[in-house]
């Protein structure tokens, strides 16, 4: 080894202050920071704490305990929007995936005018809730709509009134919501099956698998993560269900078709009952985490690093 | 002998063909599986297009007409009348000047709120994918989960907040509120894109003296102008669909034009003119069908991406 | 101090102990390297040994956790790369894709507000030294690789600077191209005569190259020499494992005395270490291991005088101007190179001799060279 005077040029560059260090992404990322901080951690945290008050036209500090979830589980509206939320989910969780999962596989054939087909099928999406709701409050109209159409076919005892049978009303929502939805569905899934690497069909092929068989047993479990990301997806968009059901039904007949954003929405801004809208927006929070954080566990918990 | 089955496989060796198959499989068009195929596609196809159908019959009829007749019928005489009606005289409740209102505070409300939430969160996508400091990441994972939480339950602070700054019920209110919920789809839609370039671009740059304003505008920005336009995609449609922050965070008179369609729709007064009400359905999802037709494969890897948004 | 050596003497480029740890995992430990003016220094490894970390932590693009970096006398280890004095190459060329060559290679002096006379012609020497005037309005989609390299270089060479970094400039190349511009590379050097710290994971490059090479595993330097030495004398078996294709041949045994001399010896065999320069006594009854590289072998008709050994042919690699053969020998294979004319038959019996003034002996425990 050489000796060199390395040490004595004296070190001029200063070590800047670790605050000031790369200040530019710190100022660019404020609006980040504040939004994720204030308004996300901060908002959400102040809504939980203000559903354990007494509040009604203002927000107050005086705490009653559980008072306002008691009153909430005791109150019949929101009993019919939870039991409206819990049949219009599971059941359009299990007809989203399956219609934009057979869609899906209608596509991957190698079909001619493949770019026509995915155009009128995503084009509902394009399209606000409000748009859907009232095209299918037109559709469903008992006077003009389906109904008439197929009695004055000579059916003449058909019925299908969804929007006015309290009984069946969510039904009438879930047909719109799936038209509306269902594209997207298909989009991920096609986007999945792509995906999936093409000696695997190839192999199957040579293999003699049929087709059904190859989807059911070998596909289908290779694309586990894009069915979990399009479960989240669809799931979070469930609970937040709100403009549909407004524009759709505005909650009725009476209130056989409410859902919890509505109620939360109603009790928050007419009721002038802020603790009961809290209170409610709290457990559909509870609703979402129960959805988020099996995921978010399994998806990130494993891979800490990278 | 035929000479046709005649073929050289080597230069020096002429060899004959085997009898039996040769070339192509004859394939029949119309197989079963095709019927099969295409039928269930078609099928679909029609259930989809139905509602668009109907939409458009119904707002060319007139009224008498659709009394009697069934919805999905053609027009038997086509009148542009209640387009008119839809978009200059409809009644909301409030006052009588169509949905021509709704459009224009629409356009007003969504060009500045496009413009702000691209900007801010192409920004922090930015410095998220090349300029990370400590903590960064934690705020994103935040930004992220906050993505999946019910509006719902951060509307009323939000309020709070707006009302602080005065900010509450005015236009700059409203384009705070769609900057904010749109900031994390948009800012995982830029800081994927610009993590997925090469590294060594944002090296060689740092060599070459540049600084992080003087990198993100003359290096990122020109190399993202299509991720730029799959955003605006995003939230042009997503601004103009959107119903709830229109109704928490405007005042009547700058209603957005669903909110205006939802009230013209439902108002409960009056005689239900279904012609009128299609017509102005149409004309408020016209500007989001417009995009997505033009968009098209864009628009796909746009709520790819993005859809995660509710 | 000699004067023709006074300019080799001088320390371009020198590292101080060095360290650099993500969280738990330590990437570079404790490293000590001085490179000289005008030297071209390649550090050589397999990936994640912590070469390019190295090269990152002198550009710049890094923070050292612990350590000095001082470059033409300057302690330059807080400093922003730009304030360096330093050029950089990469791998995937890092060619801004919006612009032309032009804007590419006069981007850096845009940024520093250098005048525009003084950029043109700094563009224009660069473009005519690595021969890409033609190319200059074009973008870098509409050029080949070999081209948008030599843009790449032309970018470290318009600023004019005393150190070029090469971060595994050739590897996204194919064979053909990569021989060409290597061969460009080492012009260049001899032409400029600039300082060059060269990473690779590829040894001809840099045996082709260096004028030293540094090799590296797990964040440490296992050899600092010139390649000939690497090559000749490596200093443990990692280096002599490493270097050379195929790979160096080994034989565990122990050190042991017959008829007065310090002999080899194995299960199977044993030999005379006659001719072996050796740097540490070699003690009786140490464990060993004997490494022997393939052209280092002499087969049948090369054999002459000395210890002769016979080894079965196993299987036989013609590669043109060589033949590879692999020998059974003492229960073991190894591979020896003899001429692409000389063909063996799978089974045949082969007389060996070995080469001691060319063979490694490394301590069975440390490793290190005997």
């Amino acid at each position: 080894m050489t000796d060199i005077p390395v040490t004595s040029p004296a070190t001029k560059a200063r070590r800047p202050n670790r605050l000031f260090r790369n200040l530019n992404s710190k100022v660019a990322s404020i609006p980040m920071i504040v939004t994720s901080v204030v308004i996300f951690l901060g908002g959400t945290l102040w809504t939980v704490v203000y559903s354990f008050t007494s509040s009604k036209l203002l927000p107050r500090l005086n705490f009653v305990g559980i008072d306002q979830y008691e009153r909430l589980w005791a109150t019949p509206r929101w009993l019919v929007s939870i039991q409206n939320l819990a049949t219009y989910g599971i059941l359009s969780l299990i007809f989203s995936l399956v219609i934009g999962f057979v869609l899906a596989a209608l596509m991957d054939q190698k079909i001619r005018f493949e770019n026509t087909f995915r155009t009128i099928f995503l084009y509902p999406f394009a399209l606000s809730f409000i748009v859907t709701g009232l095209v299918w409050q037109w559709i469903l109209n008992p006077e003009f709509g389906v109904q008439s159409v197929v009695r004055s076919l000579g059916w003449t005892s058909f019925t299908f009134d969804p929007l006015y049978n309290e009984d069946i009303v969510i039904y009438g929502i879930l047909i719109a919501a799936l038209w509306q939805g269902t594209g997207l569905v298909m989009c991920l899934m096609l986007a999945g099956l792509r995906g999936i690497d093409e000696d695997i069909w190839k192999a199957a092929r040579v293999d003699g698998i049929p087709m059904w068989r190859t989807y059911l047993f070998i596909i289908i479990p290779m694309m586990r993560p894009v069915f979990v990301t399009t479960l989240v997806i669809i799931a979070s968009g469930i609970v937040r269900i709100y403009d549909l059901v407004v524009a759709q039904t505005s909650g009725g007949p009476g209130i056989a078709s409410d859902v919890p954003a509505k109620y939360v929405y109603d009790y928050m801004f007419f009721a002038q009952n802020l603790g009961q809208g809290f209170a409610a927006s709290t457990m559909m929070l509870l609703a979402v985490a129960i959805v988020i954080v099996p995921w978010a566990y399994l998806e990130f918990g494993g891979r800490k690093r990278g | 002998m035929d000479k046709s089955t005649i073929a050289t496989v080597h230069p020096d060796m002429p060899a004959r063909r085997y009898p039996g198959p040769q070339g192509k499989r004859p394939r029949k068009a119309l197989s079963g599986r095709n019927i099969m195929l295409y039928g269930a596609l078609g099928l679909a196809a029609l259930y989809y297009l139905l509602p668009l159908y109907v939409m458009v019959v119904t707002s060319l009829k007139g009224m008498p007409e659709i009394r009697v007749g069934n919805i999905f019928s053609p027009p038997l005489e086509i009148t542009f009348e209640p387009w008119v009606k839809a978009w200059a005289q409809a009644c909301t409740g409030l006052n009588c000047d169509g949905l021509s209102r709704g459009f224009w505070n629409s356009v007003k409300i969504m060009v500045p709120s496009v413009i702000v939430s691209i900007a801010i969160a192409s920004v922090n996508g930015y410095a998220l994918a090349n300029w990370r400091f400590k903590g960064a990441d934690l705020f994103f994972t935040i930004l992220i989960v906050g993505a999946f939480i019910p509006y719902q339950v951060m509307i009323y602070p939000i309020v709070i907040v707006l009302r602080e700054l005065g900010l509450y019920g005015t236009l700059t209110g409203l384009i705070v509120v769609h900057s904010i919920f749109g900031m994390p789809i948009l800012t995982l839609l830029f800081r994927n894109y610009f993590v997925s370039l090469p590294e060594e671009l944002f090296k060689a740059a740092r060599i070459d003296g540049a600084g992080f304003w003087q990198i993100y505008f003359r290096i990122m920005l020109p190399m993202a102008l299509p991720i730029f336009v799959v955003a605006m995609i995003l939230q042009v449609t997503g601004i103009w669909n959107d119903f709830l922050f229109g109704v928490v965070f405007t005042r009547p008179e700058n209603y957005p034009m669903t909110v205006q369609l939802n009230n013209i729709v439902n108002s409960v007064q009056g005689v239900k003119e279904y012609n009128v009400n299609m017509a102005a359905t149409l004309l408020t999802g016209a500007v989001p069908l417009f995009v997505y037709f033009v968009s098209g494969r864009l628009f796909v890897r746009g709520i790819a991406a993005g859809a995660v948004k509710g | 101090m000699h004067d023709n050596l006074s300019s080799r003497s001088r320390t371009s480029v020198s590292i101080r102990e060095l360290s650099l740890s993500f969280g738990a995992v330590t990437v570079l430990e404790n490293l000590n390297l001085d490179i000289y003016d005008g030297e071209f220094l390649v550090l050589l490894g397999s990936s994640g040994c912590g070469k390019s970390t190295l090269l990152n932590c002198i550009a710049g693009l890094l923070e050292p956790t612990e350590g000095q970096i001082i470059i033409k006398d300057r302690n330059v280890t807080w400093e922003e790369p730009k304030d360096r004095g330093i050029g950089m190459v990469f791998q995937s060329y890092a060619l801004y894709p919006q612009m032309t060559v032009e804007k590419n290679l006069s981007f850096g002096l845009r940024v520093a507000r250098v005048p525009r006379d003084e950029i043109d012609r700094r563009v224009k020497r660069a473009a005519a030294i690595l021969q890409i005037e033609p190319l200059l309005k074009r973008k870098p989609a509409e050029l080949s690789g070999g081209q948008r390299q030599r843009v790449a270089i032309g970018r470290a060479l318009v600023r004019d600077v005393d150190v070029f970094l090469f971060d595994e400039p050739l590897s996204n190349l194919d064979a053909k191209l990569r021989s060409e511009l290597r061969v460009e590379i080492k012009r260049l050097h001899q032409s400029l005569q600039n300082t060059m710290i060269y990473v690779t994971h590829d040894q001809i490059e840099a045996l082709t190259l260096a004028d030293r090479i540094a090799i590296m595993k797990s964040g440490v330097i296992q050899q600092l020499d010139d390649p000939i030495t690497i090559y000749n004398r490596p200093r443990n078996r990692f280096v002599a494992g490493f270097i050379g294709s195929p790979s160096m041949n080994f034989l565990s045994g122990e050190l042991a005395e017959a008829g007065g001399e310090v002999v080899f010896r194995t299960a199977d065999t044993q030999f005379s270490l006659a001719g072996y320069d050796h740097a540490q006594p070699l003690i009786p009854g140490r464990k060993v291991v004997l490494g022997l590289r393939p052209e280092h072998i002499k087969v049948d008709r090369d054999v002459v005088g000395g210890e002769v050994h016979e080894a079965i042919v196993d299987i036989e690699e013609p590669m043109g101007a060589d033949n590879l053969l692999w020998l059974k020998y003492a229960g073991q294979t190894m591979s020896v190179r003899i001429g692409g004319e000389r063909r063996y038959r799978v089974g045949s019996r082969v007389k060996l001799g070995f080469d001691m003034t060319m063979a490694s002996i490394f301590d069975g425990e440390t490793e290190e060279r005997l």
